[in-house]
């Protein structure tokens, strides 16, 4: 044995000791080990929303039943402890997309809740008529119809970045897309309907040489890898608690300070507040100033626990585990005959949107459903993307790191039945 | 054979398997006997919304009886609407719109479909029984 092999072979076997076996994090996501039709539940829609491991259950049970009081209101102990749970959540997100600040955190209800917002408050501060947004050929719905509703309110345009056949930004075309109007770039790290990483860094740093913000909808990237927003230097990012196994109804929106501070408020209420008269408001300071009404502060705290859980298994072996289960799943999936593959970009998240031959997409996600597996038939709400290659949906299987080669495995012979079924 | 006795008849051959996969080659092949609709109405105008594939049904007027063809490009959906067309094709107006279409429950469609299919369901008998309501208002002039 040589010694690079030799070292290779005992890093291996550290990592192995190191790291948890896929059945130790399999155990911590009670759901997985359900049946559905008798069979064995097959989660691969981690794209849609991902699983809750049982310290994010345990930890929205514990708030619920501890310590649920009003945050940022109470002088009472339940409304202080609910409070400091709640800003040390805000840490542990700045600390977790390595913000600069806590004020930099906003806390929403999702994705879609941040870019609405965003798209409202940067409209009314900056858009004009004429303007112009460029976004991909690759948005979901969410980072298109905020865009499109603020562009019709101002009369401001949307301009698109096309995608090649890989289901790739022609990144050339993104160039000639900029004008003396651009007044922003708003795009996905990571496309939903086809698993596409895009080239953030290169997108934003040629936007600011033209001195033009850029946001970066992370809904579908922030749980693969690490993201780093301040070497990414995006001016905005935004995400979901639930596609990073935290709850339902929280996202975030981070915004550079300089930025947060100029836009205005996009919801008015409560906390987000100094003085009221009826005269005249004035607003609180960052991040409440965006921060109206009672927010939900028991699904914050749980996507503070989500992230230390992420953290806990390590960013760099979840990547690691899922570039294998993507690996495992191309070969196996790009075996069978008939089956063709949407998004063969090489650089991709773990996800395989496909096609079987004269098989409607319903069709394939119905059998599969009754074999146990789940995965998401249809648009995957990016329309454009299927326009973009002629088709009407695709069935996709999103997978994360506790899916296992055993899994997509089922999943192949789960395809060749509905192959056999329809043919 | 009237319009239970033919639901009867359905709920009777779905309730051998006991094998869901069995109920689907079963809906498969009912999607084969389908009527198809003539290509010329698989227009805009006989799509069916509220359904994740396509469905075009069409309604024709004769003798006081109305009879349909359909088509969609899913073949499970073809079966389902193969279902329905079974039960109501060839009927009169009236005995569409009282029709209590108990089959769908029993023989597990509603519960064991997607909702968002579940819904394409629906939204056919709906779709099928407005067709009734407004032949049966035309009949009246």
């Amino acid at each position: 044995m040589n010694y690079h092999v030799a070292q290779a072979a005992w890093l291996n076997a550290i990592n192995n000791f190191l790291l948890k076996n896929i059945s130790e994090i399999r155990a911590d996501f009670p759901i997985l080990n359900k049946k559905v039709y008798n069979k064995p539940l097959i989660y691969l829609d981690n794209g849609a929303t991902t699983q809750k491991p049982q310290c994010v259950i345990d930890k929205i049970n514990e708030v619920f039943s501890s310590y649920n009081g009003n945050i940022h209101r109470g002088v009472h102990a339940i409304s202080d402890k609910a409070s400091e749970e709640y800003e040390t959540a805000r840490e542990k997100v700045r600390s977790f997309i390595n913000a600069g600040k806590r004020e930099e955190i906003v806390f929403t209800s999702g994705t879609t809740g941040s870019i609405n917002a965003l798209a409202f408050s940067f409209g009314e501060r900056y858009i004009r008529k004429g303007d112009e947004i460029i976004i991909s050929n690759l948005e979901h719905h969410a980072n298109i119809v905020p865009w499109q509703m603020m562009c019709e309110r101002k009369k401001a345009k949307l301009r698109i970045i096309p995608i090649n056949d890989n289901g790739e930004i022609l990144f050339d075309e993104y160039l000639k897309l900029f004008s003396p109007k651009t007044k922003l770039v708003a795009v996905s790290q990571v496309s939903n309907a086809l698993g596409t990483i895009l080239p953030v860094k290169k997108i934003i740093s040629v936007a600011h040489t033209l001195n033009i913000p850029v946001m970066i909808d992370g809904a579908q990237g922030v749980q693969h890898g690490i993201t780093d927003v301040k070497a990414m230097d995006c001016d905005f990012y935004v995400f979901s608690g639930h596609k990073i196994y935290g709850p339902t109804g929280i996202g975030v929106l981070y915004g550079k300070e300089k930025w947060l501070t100029e836009l205005p408020p996009y919801q008015g209420g409560g906390d987000m507040v100094e003085t009221v008269t009826f005269e005249k408001t004035t607003y609180n300071e960052l991040p409440f100033k965006f921060e109206a009404g009672t927010m939900n502060f028991p699904g914050a705290i749980g996507l503070g626990t989500a992230l230390d859980y992420v953290l806990s298994l390590g960013r760099e072996d979840i990547e690691m585990r899922e570039r294998e289960l993507l690996e495992y799943a191309t070969n196996r999936l790009s075996g069978i005959d008939k089956l063709k593959i949407y998004g063969v970009s090489d650089k991709k998240i773990s996800t395989i949107s496909f096609l079987l031959k004269d098989i409607h997409q319903y069709d394939t996600g119905m059998i599969l459903d009754k074999l146990g597996i789940a995965v998401r038939t249809g648009t995957h709400c990016a329309q454009p993307v299927m326009d973009r290659f002629g088709i009407d949906g695709t069935v996709r299987a999103s997978m994360c790191f506790y899916n296992t080669k055993e899994e997509i495995d089922v999943l192949g012979t789960g395809i060749e039945k509905v192959i056999s079924m329809f043919s | 054979m009237t319009i239970n006795q033919v639901q009867d008849t359905i709920v009777d051959e779905f309730s051998i398997f006991e094998d869901w996969m069995d109920k689907y080659n079963l809906l498969i092949d009912t999607g084969k006997e389908l009527p198809v609709i003539d290509q010329k109405f698989k227009t805009k105008d006989f799509i069916i919304e509220g359904c994740q594939s396509k469905v075009w049904l069409h309604p024709e007027l004769k003798e006081g009886r109305i009879f349909f063809t359909a088509d969609s490009d899913a073949i499970i959906t073809r079966g389902i609407v193969g279902l329905l067309i079974k039960v109501l094709s060839d009927r009169k107006p009236e005995e569409i719109i009282s029709a209590d279409l108990y089959f769908i429950d029993k023989i597990g469609l509603r519960q064991h479909l997607s909702p968002t299919r579940s819904n394409g369901l629906l939204s056919m008998v709906r779709q099928i029984k407005l067709y009734a309501i407004a032949y049966k208002a035309k009949g009246k002039k």
